[in-house]
């Protein structure tokens, strides 16, 4: 997200731009303001996605008003930390996942964290991804980067486009995700193909040579999961 | 048949429920802040709910293609505790700022208590403040006395009636509610409130404007697809599909619409796959 200034100009109406030049100054005055002008974003400025042509049903594409919450937020300057967690605390989904696109943006070190580990707790796709974003790849543990890839693969939040992928991979989580796929193919179900690109990172022999070995299942659902699931893999390779 | 149910209390709901609702036409809905069965005893245990109620029920409701509005409010069975109703007053305003909460509910009637009395008239006041709708409950006992004293309090308020409904209306309050310029809601319950062929007696008697049916489905013995069974009713009591529209769809949306805070662009049929590859609602995929 190079300029969301930029962005914004040409995605919003000039009455939202307006609202938000006019918000940005009252919160610069008295970042409290923060607390009734935050929840008014979409309805004032937008809700349409960022990018125009950009699928509104992506849970990882940003939003008008993602973008207009970050740049209320950085207008309060130095006050902003001290509303940051009462406004996520209060905020729907949208404002929960304004706060979360912000942490970047914000001089706030990793007192953060907090928030994006509350955010990966729910089962909200677009909460989960918002989090995921390069705030936490800076800050997340590997262990929790690792459970975070896991979640999003669990909950069907896509990994390709996660900001901390492939860097932040460890091989836990490749085994992790082999085990995932092993799981579902003794059940005959499938994982999304982009698996493979964790998985093949740091190739764990033992679970792939399971998935291997059920090419041969005497059930036939196995073998045709299992058929599907190595597929998948030589197709990312 | 499109359909706005304007009163259903989604969270004590199944996903059964939704699919069911979005495949008898329902594409919208307002989940009024209620209480729980059982009374809360701490303000955070409000905070959680209204979160939850902006948050993850409308996530929910979002995967079935049936877009979520909410209503917040103190309800009139917990107004009596009173120290608590104060603390709770004080943080209404942060959440009636937010976009989605498309009126102040429900307030209104119990049990006629002077402390019920308090609490509806200072959320009469923020409903002014934050120009929002205001959904009034009526009480289950004595209910012409408490919908005519509800009315009183109402006009003294100085809000706009036509910003008020007043809900779970029957054949012997439904005239004074009109006639003070409210909105008059019916509840379409399994035999008590009133039910579909008694609605359609209303309907002929007092016509369709402003008027609103709902199913106020919930945790007890209701049914999420009675605004459904009410049109069909109405159809064959030979109702056209315009006024069948009219009071499943453009009413609520006329009367939540003075909210500014309706969300009904680009309403979507439910992506089939992604509830069941990819969903935040799968059963035994959780974390």
């Amino acid at each position: 997200m190079k300029n969301l200034s930029e962005a914004l100009e040409a995605r919003a109406t000039p009455e939202g731009l307006e609202w938000l030049r006019e918000a940005q100054a009252a919160v610069a005055a008295d970042p409290t303001a923060l607390r009734t002008k935050f929840p008014m974003v979409g309805r004032k400025v937008g809700r349409g996605t960022l990018e125009e042509g950009a699928d509104p049903a992506d849970v990882h594409a940003w939003t008008v008003d993602d973008a207009a919450r970050v740049l209320l937020l950085q207008a309060a300057g130095a006050g902003a930390e001290a509303e940051l967690a009462d406004l996520y605390r209060f905020g729907d989904a949208a404002e929960r996942r304004g706060v979360l696109r912000a942490l970047p943006f914000l001089d706030i070190g990793d007192r953060g964290l907090g928030l994006v580990d509350d955010a990966i707790r729910t089962n909200d796709t677009r909460l989960i991804a918002a989090a995921l974003g390069p705030y936490a790849t800076e800050h997340l543990s590997d262990a929790q980067y690792d459970q975070a890839i896991i979640k999003c693969v669990f909950v069907g939040v896509p990994i390709t486009p996660l900001d901390g992928l492939p860097e932040r991979v460890t091989p836990d989580a490749s085994r992790m995700l082999a085990a995932f796929v092993l799981e579902r193919v003794t059940a005959g179900r499938d994982l999304p193909a982009e698996v493979w690109t964790v998985i093949d990172k740091y190739p764990p022999a033992e679970e792939i040579a399971a998935i291997e070995a059920t090419l041969n299942s005497p059930y036939e659902d196995r073998r045709a999961a299992a058929e599907r699931a190595l597929s998948y893999r030589s197709q990312q390779v | 048949m499109r359909i706005f149910d304007p009163h259903a209390h989604m969270t004590s709901r199944t996903t059964d429920d939704y699919e069911a609702m979005y495949a008898s036409g329902v594409r919208a809905l307002v989940e009024p802040a209620f209480w729980l069965g059982q009374p809360r005893t701490y303000v955070g245990s409000f905070i959680d709910y209204f979160n939850s109620l902006l948050g993850w029920e409308r996530f929910r409701s979002g995967q079935f293609g049936i877009r979520h509005h909410c209503t917040i409010g103190l309800n009139p069975k917990e107004a009596n505790d009173e120290n608590l109703a104060r603390e709770l007053i004080d943080i209404l305003p942060r959440f009636l700022a937010k976009d989605g909460v498309v009126a102040v509910g429900e307030i209104g009637f119990d049990a006629m208590t002077a402390a019920e009395e308090w609490a509806l008239r200072e959320q009469l006041k923020l409903a002014v403040e934050f120009e929002l709708p205001v959904l009034v409950h009526t009480p289950h006992r004595d209910k012409a006395h408490g919908t005519r004293r509800t009315i009183e309090l109402v006009l003294e308020s100085g809000i706009e009636p036509g910003m008020v409904v007043i809900d779970h209306n029957n054949e012997l309050t439904v005239k004074d509610v009109l006639d003070s310029g409210c909105w008059a809601g019916f509840s379409i319950y399994p035999g008590t409130k009133m039910d579909e062929y008694r609605m359609v007696r209303v309907a002929e008697e007092h016509g369709l404007e402003r008027v609103l049916v709902n199913s106020a489905c919930d945790w007890g013995v209701s049914d999420p697809l009675k605004v459904r069974k009410t049109a069909d009713k109405m159809a064959e009591a030979g109702f056209s599909e315009d006024d069948i529209d009219r009071l499943v769809w453009r009413n609520p949306v006329e009367f939540f619409g003075q909210s500014n805070r309706l969300i009904l662009d680009d309403i979507e049929s439910p992506d089939l796959s992604a509830t069941y590859e990819g969903s935040g609602v799968l059963r035994g995929e959780r974390a």
